[in-house]
């Protein structure tokens, strides 16, 4: 008897937790995960953190082993997905095969966003979003002397932290002015400045890259103000766009990433789409996002597995995301967009210990939490459960954090 | 090479084989027991991996970490044995252990 196939395109952590969820959910049709990357899925946060500075293999990195997918019946075919037929049901692969789907599930992340300057493309300026990326730098790193980072969002910033420990000089580049300015509030912006300075990061913010200088290999980086910095090693992190393409060319809506609903399915009812490439429908903040962390990838993918195994429950989860540079720990939950105020415990002008929270019309929606994961954990808690908690006690740090949350509730999930 | 057993809140046992190195987390996660998510890949970040271990066997493991106690003393499920699994290395050791799961992972 045929059984029923599931496609998902993409293999990384949305792909992974698919498997995972599939067939806790019951699941038993086939399922077969396309990638264009050789591996199997793996853990892309630690590739800014550990595995840059090479304490790390790519086999310590895989979401799951690979006994797990041929234990789960998984199989992994290392190809390009090319197209989708829908009338047929069908996905047209780079090899030149064809493969019909009952469910097809696009995970297909983002790619980086690519710097349109002179001499992007000099050898010594690179991108990092893949395990491919890392090995090209990590590559470079036994002669590499002077770093220039273009962005200082997260992953620009960790990368300026980990090659920073390997005794390499590091310059930041920021075209807006201050760091992290698309994420968090001037406070804690202030403090990671404050941080990368104290380490002898050459921090430079409302500036951008006007050129590469090189002939075949990149020597420098040319400044919008007219200056110019010696490099020999170039990362650029200035963000990603969502990989889409197979999607509107299939006729499926693309808005800013794959239109999806609170399951995370397009309008064509046996298309689904998770993670980077998604742009869902969120019931909590009542508005559509694309956002760009594990956590919603897993959240979309339960969710899809969820629907399509018959027992949906719509995309909740709060949000939440990490960030480890130095000694510092970040953890961030929920989001803080159309935040009206900032209440802060603990001092981001000295030390390195502080959280800094988010509140809306007196309600907490978010929280950077620095080498704080009591004050994390604690707001993981109360966005979930919606609380307002006292500003004064939330900034005094002699009240403990649990006397703030309301009894007993269960962290909804 | 021996075993360790993962009890999910409902009573539901989950014997999974032993390897030597591997974080608790890992064991639980690639063998598909329910009721660990192991969201951040085992940095200690998440706060999804809680697992109390059992009464007996506390002497051997250790105790909590400070960070551990940060992560998990939020948790209304948090007793003292309360521990996160990707911080909890498998050991020949630890064959035979037995752990329990909380209802709600954080
Ligand atoms: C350096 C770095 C650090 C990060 N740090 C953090 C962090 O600390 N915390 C956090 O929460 N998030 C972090 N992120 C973001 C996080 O990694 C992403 O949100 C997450 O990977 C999204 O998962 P995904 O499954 O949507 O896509 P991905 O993991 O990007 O996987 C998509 C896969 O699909 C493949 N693909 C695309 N098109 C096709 C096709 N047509 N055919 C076949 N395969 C295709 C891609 O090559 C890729 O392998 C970080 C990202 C990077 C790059
Ligand atoms: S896996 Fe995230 S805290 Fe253990």
């Amino acid at each position: 008897m045929k059984r029923d196939r599931v496609i998902v395109v993409g293999a990384g952590h949305a792909s992974a937790q698919l498997c995972v969820s599939l067939r806790q959910g019951g699941w038993d049709g086939e399922i077969a995960l396309v990638g264009d990357e050789p591996s199997l899925p793996y853990q892309r946060p630690p590739l800014s953190k550990t595995f840059l500075h090479g304490t790390t293999t790519l086999t310590d990195l895989l979401i799951r082993g690979p006994d797990f997918y041929e234990k789960e019946d998984v199989t992994f075919r290392h190809a390009r997905v090319t197209g989708i037929d829908r009338e047929a049901g069908t996905v047209a692969l780079d090899d030149g095969d064809a493969l019909s789907y009952d469910r097809l599930v696009l995970c297909t992340g983002a790619r980086p966003r690519p710097l349109d300057v002179p001499g992007a493309d000099l050898a010594g300026v690179h991108a990092l979003r893949d395990a491919a990326d890392i090995e090209a730098i990590r590559g470079t790193l036994r002669t590499a002397r002077r770093a220039v980072i273009v962005g200082a969002g997260y992953i620009g910033l960790e990368a300026a932290a980990s090659l920073r420990k390997l005794g390499i000089e590091v310059a930041v580049l920021e075209v807006a002015d201050r760091v992290l300015q698309r994420v968090t509030a001037p406070e804690v912006s202030a403090f990671y400045d404050r941080v990368h300075r104290e380490e002898g990061v050459d921090l430079r913010t409302g500036v951008g890259v006007a050129g590469f200088e090189g002939d075949w290999h990149v020597r420098a980086v040319r400044l919008t103000d007219g200056a110019e910095i010696p490099a020999d090693l170039v990362v650029v992190g200035v963000g990603v766009l969502p990989n889409v393409e197979l999607a509107r060319d299939a006729g499926l809506a693309v808005e800013n990433g794959i239109v999806v609903d609170e399951h995370g399915r397009t309008d064509d009812p046996r298309i689904f789409a998770a993670g980077d490439c998604a742009n869902h429908y969120d019931a909590r903040y009542g508005t559509r996002m694309r956002l760009e962390c594990v956590a919603n990838a897993l959240e979309h993918a339960k969710a899809i597995a969820g629907a399509i195994c018959g027992k949906g429950k719509p995309i909740s989860a709060l949000p939440w995301f990490w960030s480890d540079q130095y000694d510092l720990k970040l953890q961030i939950a929920g989001l803080s967009t159309g935040h009206d105020e900032v209440v802060l415990r603990g001092n981001p002008d000295v030390g390195r210990s502080f959280a800094c929270f988010y509140l809306a019309d007196g309600r907490l929606i978010a929280a950077d939490c620095v080498n704080r994961p009591k004050e994390f954990m604690f707001s993981k808690r109360a966005i979930t459960q919606e609380l307002s908690p006292d500003r004064v006690l939330l900034a005094d740090p002699d009240t403990p954090l649990v006397s703030l949350l309301q009894t007993p509730a269960r962290s909804a999930r | 090479m021996g075993t360790i057993t993962f009890v999910e809140h409902d009573g539901t046992p989950h014997q999974v084989e032993l390897e030597d190195g591997t974080s608790l987390m890992e064991l639980a996660t690639n063998n598909g027991v329910p009721g660990i998510d192991g969201d951040c890949g085992g940095e200690a970040s998440c706060g999804t991996c809680h697992v109390m271990v059992d009464d007996a066997w506390i002497a051997t493991t250790g105790t909590r970490t400070e960070l551990e106690s940060q992560m998990v003393e939020m948790s209304p499920e948090c007793g003292p044995n309360s521990r996160l699994a990707c911080q909890l290395r498998a050991t020949p050791a630890l064959d035979g252990l037995t752990v329990h799961l909380p209802e709600f992972q954080m």
